[in-house]
């Protein structure tokens, strides 16, 4: 098994489009971390107006972690489509180029060749997500330097001191790795689905997006819906920005997100067991 | 060890509306280069993409080996190689590494030697760095074939394997099959709709259409048990065509243009109509047979049509 991972992670890294979403992070993140050297203080100077009249800021508070934190805040729309760009041409890829072929007379079961591709998919998928925590966090420490961290919610402002960080994003990033594991995972049942990877990215970006929007508007029949979708969970990774937090949700969160793993890779693995090879 | 290779008992796949193969029954032993003739859509591909477990029969068994497919699989395709209608690779990679993947995929000698030697077979050692997307279509067909040899199998399954190719490329393909065959004892079961290549190499074979046997059985056979279509020039063509006309010989002619005469005669007749003219005084300047598989194959498949 771990002989045809790699394989199939050397022929993901041989792939152009693989680079795509590693580059467009090494572009975007800079660029949000220049504009915020330029004009971040301003910015955080009107995100606390409010609170300027009950407190005084003293210290750095725009750092590393403030700018690692709001970029964490873009994964949910913008870093999915950078995993099912990959996920989604797993399968459909092989169909499309007509290597389907070659690749399933050999004498490797189909269950393995399938379970193989997802994990390649799922470890392509965390290292986008390492590359998005080593950029973010890392270039914002270097760039930015460590401070105190001011998370501003609907009715309560936390501020986290330096050393009491650090920490907090390596599980909400681990926390991440997970919730992008659910795309790459809902890219890769509809790359089994069909013969043309376009289709599966497309459809794993809509469905992403209007489940995104059906969890984030407050209305009665939305939140009756919303704890059955996965996008609802996605975002817990500010659990870990909130004192004390809420394990038992996280986990909840985990659980919930894992199994969705779980049951998009199932129903891959069952299509494509009985699925017939025509391309 | 079983002398039956390909064991094929009532085999069927139905595609919606569609039964592209239909209570298919065939038999390849060792050492054979089996011809499986049919043309377009007669479910040549469909058949050995349920022989190779690409897709699943409807109804029907197949045994390879003297295994059942389903059952092992693994086992059966570890001593198979195949090329299944185009040659398509990984395009970015190049034909080295292609060859270097499927070979660890099918748990083979992938060292570098092993490789340089297949592509050697092939003629593609001096392309082995350069990406397949760069490749001919001929190209990618030599490398096809060199895939399907790259873990030494037994059994060779070849889909149309000279499409593409120019008649050098054609030519050399033809005596790689009779080195394999001859030399390696490998068996083979080639697909073609290109008759007159097949009756070059294959010493059995079956003619598929509309997914059911038309025929079966050794190339020798089926064409001695057949008419041939004969076509004699001769030097005086009205009082042959008087003389025609009067006797048995009337029967047998198809077609005549100028001092053509075509007719459909038995193997052993060929010598006793031209013995005839002669005996009449007709000089006969050519006797040209049109015995081939192609004939026969047009017959059967313009029948049915």
């Amino acid at each position: 098994m771990i002989k045809i991972i790699n394989i199939e992670l050397y022929k993901i890294f041989k792939k152009w489009r693989t680079y795509i979403g590693f580059i467009a992070i090494a572009v975007l993140v800079p660029i949000i971390q220049v504009a915020m050297l330029i004009e971040g203080e301003q910015s955080l100077d009107f995100m606390t107006r409010n609170l300027q009249q009950s407190f005084i800021f003293v210290g750095n508070l725009l750092n590393g972690y403030l700018i690692s934190y709001l970029i964490l805040n873009a994964l949910t729309i913008h870093i999915p489509f950078l995993v099912a760009l990959v996920a989604g041409d797993l399968l459909a890829g092989e169909a499309t180029a007509g290597t389907y072929r070659l690749l399933i007379t050999r004498p490797v079961s189909r269950f393995k060749l399938v379970t193989s591709k997802f994990f390649a998919g799922i470890i392509y998928t965390n290292l986008l997500v390492l590359w998005l925590a080593i950029l973010s966090l890392g270039l914002g420490i270097i760039i930015f330097s460590v401070g105190e961290l001011i998370v501003i919610k609907t009715s309560t402002v936390i501020i986290f001191a330096r050393g009491d960080v650090f920490w907090r994003f390596i599980l909400a990033y681990g926390f991440a790795a997970l919730s992008m594991s659910v795309v790459a995972s809902l890219a890769f049942l509809f790359s089994a689905l069909v013969e043309n990877a376009i289709g599966p990215i497309v459809s794993t970006m809509a469905v992403i997006i209007v489940f995104v929007i059906i969890s984030a508007i407050e209305i009665n029949i939305f939140e009756a819906i919303q704890p059955y979708l996965f996008t609802s969970y996605m975002a817990s990774w500010r659990l870990f920005f909130d004192d004390p937090i809420d394990f038992a949700e996280i986990a909840k969160s985990c659980l919930i997100l894992a199994g969705h793993v779980l049951f998009f890779f199932g129903l891959a693995a069952y299509i494509f067991k009985r699925k017939d090879i025509l391309t | 060890m079983t002398d039956k290779i390909i064991e094929v008992s009532n085999l069927s796949k139905q595609f919606k509306e569609v039964k592209a193969v239909n209570n298919l029954s065939l038999n390849v032993f060792r050492g054979d280069v089996f011809g499986f003739l049919g043309p377009n859509g007669a479910g040549k591909s469909t058949t050995i993409r349920m022989l190779l477990s690409l897709i699943s029969p409807t109804e029907g068994d197949i045994k390879i080996f003297g295994k059942p497919l389903k059952a092992k699989r693994n086992d059966i395709l570890r001593k198979i190689g195949a090329i299944v209608e185009k040659p398509d690779f990984y395009g970015y990679l190049s034909a080295f590494k292609n060859l270097e993947i499927l070979g660890k995929l099918s748990g083979t000698n992938t060292s570098k030697n092993k490789i340089m030697e297949t592509l050697e077979l092939v003629g593609l050692e001096k392309r082995f760095k350069s990406k397949v997307k760069t490749y001919s279509h001929g190209m990618k067909q030599r490398l096809g074939i060199a895939q399907a040899l790259l873990h030494d199998p037994d059994l060779i399954i070849l889909d149309e394997p000279t499409t593409g190719l120019d008649p050098q490329g054609m030519k050399e393909i033809r005596e790689l099959i009779l080195y394999l065959s001859k030399e390696k004892n490998k068996t083979i079961f080639l697909s073609s709709h290109i008759l007159y290549e097949v009756e070059l190499v294959a010493n059995r074979m079956i003619i598929l259409n509309k997914g059911t046997t038309q025929v079966e059985g050794y190339v020798e056979d089926l064409l001695n048990a057949n008419e041939l279509k004969v076509t004699f020039r001769v030097g005086d063509k009205e009082k042959a065509l008087k003389l025609i006309n009067e006797n048995y010989w009337i029967k047998k002619l198809e077609s005549q243009i100028e001092d053509r005469f075509v007719f459909n005669l038995a193997p052993e007749e060929i010598s006793v109509l031209n013995k005839y003219f002669v005996q009449n005084d007709i000089p006969v300047n050519a006797v040209v047979p049109m015995r081939s598989l192609e004939e026969y194959f047009l017959k059967l498949t313009d029948k049915e049509a």
